[in-house]
């Protein structure tokens, strides 16, 4: 016999059936109490829509675009995140902030339109590492199933958080606890 | 002028009884199949269906509905008459193996009429259900000869010969029993049970023997082979669709539940309640048939779970394994037990 991969190897033993073995029986009933012992076991199964698992704390979902305390959008279309997204998933377009804008946009650029396709998107979470305004993050939600492709290109409203003082509670639902993990100082 | 004069109380009697038996098995046919997934869930870490209604108890229900709405397919090479006399003999001989066991403790009414808790107390009892249970044969015979599928006839073919083999050791194991019992009746095998002692312990080996061939004639695991749906094509009812197929799965869970009868009434007393003598507790007769009947069905639920775990336990013997078993050890057995029990039977009168 070559060497063993795991250490849960086990020889086949190839000596006649003794006569217990060939009745069945004895192995049958030895058995049977295998199954009934399982009978009594913790049930490994979570009951899905009641009961939800929590996911890891490095779990990458669904992005959002984060806004300031003040509700203003962080992001200026710099584009570094399309630059750095290996799937190619995000798109966007620049604006220039007009006056009397302040209390929207933090710069005086921003996205005008911001898509990414969600089909194309691996969830590696590099374009919240390239972000220089703490703009993209990945959420703990994961995308939900949708009818046709069309429905997986999220667009600018279906990214940007909600308001941080105008709807403060979805605000800190969507916001979670992973935005404060990728932080930069 | 004794044939004329009718008796319309033993018909209303009768026809309750039967009309309850009928019931009480569609009921526990359909239990039957949502303990089958219930105990396979259980048995194997996971929980089972629960949605349709309190834990899942309307499944069945569910289940029936959907194979009544599904499309029924009969091919256009079949025999159409046939192929639809395959399904309702199937059930039908189900149903009628029922007609003979005990179901409870004599109802003795008010005014002193005894009135038995069995459809038909005839003298030849238990062979009537052998008769039966091999008229059952024809089911998946006429099924898989009128599909004209080549796989189906040849599962058909595979289901008659091990049904037809395992009837053998079963009648012998059954032999045993009657040398003791002296009757064929199936209230006077109880009777004697009931005095005597469980069958179940005079003839533990016969017990074994019939019971492994009760599994065979209901085709279940692990002799389950005219219905291997992975590896063997599923079986004589492979073109089966609609509520035909759910005829035929159906017929398989009463079989079961009327097996599980037979067997606690020919080997664990039938009603008898163990350890006690129930006569000198003077309950009404109303009470006695009461518990009797549900001492009986707490028997046959023990069977019918045991028919589960070992469903979810073992593999599907091979059909040569299948065939050595049955031909090269219970009938031999089946014999060798027959005449130790005669020739004690035999020692003993003397």
């Amino acid at each position: 016999m070559g060497k063993q991969l795991t250490n849960r190897g086990k020889e086949v033993d190839r000596s006649p059936m003794t006569f217990l073995e060939s009745i069945y029986l004895w192995n049958i009933i030895k058995g049977m109490g295998i199954t009934i012992s399982h009978l009594f076991k913790k049930k490994a199964t979570i009951n899905y829509p009641e009961q939800k698992r929590s996911f890891s704390k490095v779990f990458r979902g669904l992005h959002v675009l984060n806004r300031d305390a003040e509700g203003r959008e962080n992001c200026t279309a710099c584009g570094l995140c399309a630059v750095a997204c290996p799937a190619e998933a995000i798109t966007m377009e620049a604006a220039e902030r007009l006056p009397g804008e302040e209390h929207l946009y933090r710069e005086e650029k921003y996205a005008a339109k911001y898509e990414i396709n969600m089909l194309r998107c691996i969830f590696c979470g590099l374009c919240e590492e390239a972000c220089p305004k703490d703009a993209i993050y990945l959420s703990e939600t994961f995308a939900p199933a949708n009818y046709s492709r069309k429905g997986f290109i999220y667009k600018k409203e279906d990214l940007v958080i909600p308001h941080p003082i105008h709807e403060k509670e979805a605000y800190e639902k969507a916001r979670g606890g992973r935005v404060e993990i990728n932080k930069k100082d | 002028m004794y044939l004329l004069s009718i008796d319309l109380w033993f018909l209303l009697e009768k026809a309750l009884l039967i009309g309850g038996i009928i019931g009480l098995s569609f009921f526990i046919a359909m239990y039957t199949t949502y303990a089958e997934r219930k105990v396979a869930a259980w048995l194997q870490d996971r929980r089972g269906p629960n949605r349709a209604g309190p834990f899942g108890i309307f499944q069945p229900l569910a289940d029936g509905g959907k194979l009544f709405f599904k499309e029924e397919i009969i091919p256009l090479a079949s025999n159409k008459f046939l192929f639809i006399l395959g399904p309702a003999m199937a059930m039908i001989t189900a149903l009628v193996a029922s007609t003979v066991i005990p179901w409870a403790a004599p109802f003795i009414t008010k005014g002193g009429n005894v009135i038995p808790m069995q459809v038909a107390d005839v003298d030849m009892g238990i062979l009537l259900v052998f008769g039966i249970v091999s008229v059952g044969v024809y089911g998946i015979m006429i099924g898989g000869w009128a599909s004209n599928n080549k796989f189906s006839l040849m599962a058909a073919i595979r289901g008659a010969s091990q049904m037809v083999s395992y009837e053998l050791p079963m009648g012998m194991a059954l032999l045993a029993v009657l040398f003791m019992t002296g009757s064929l009746k199936m209230s006077e095998i109880v009777s004697v049970q009931v005095q005597n002692g469980w069958n179940v312990i005079y003839q533990p080996l016969g017990f074994i023997i019939f019971f492994i061939c009760a599994l065979a004639e209901c085709n279940r695991t692990p002799f389950d082979l005219p219905e291997a749906e992975n590896e063997l094509n599923f079986g004589y009812h492979q073109e089966y669709s609609s509520m035909k197929l759910g005829f035929y799965l159906f017929a398989e869970y009463i079989n079961m539940f009327i097996s599980a009868a037979i067997m606690a009434t020919v080997f664990l007393g039938g009603y008898d309640i163990p350890f006690v003598n129930e006569a000198s507790w003077g309950l009404s007769s109303f009470w006695m048939t009461f518990i009797s009947f549900s001492v009986l069905m707490s028997k046959i639920c023990f069977f019918l779970f045991v028919f589960l775990w070992i469903r979810w336990t073992i593999p599907r013997f091979r059909f040569d394994q299948l065939m050595d078993l049955g031909w090269k050890k219970l009938i031999p057995l089946a014999l060798i037990n027959m005449i130790i029990t005669a020739a004690v039977m035999l020692w003993l009168n003397k």
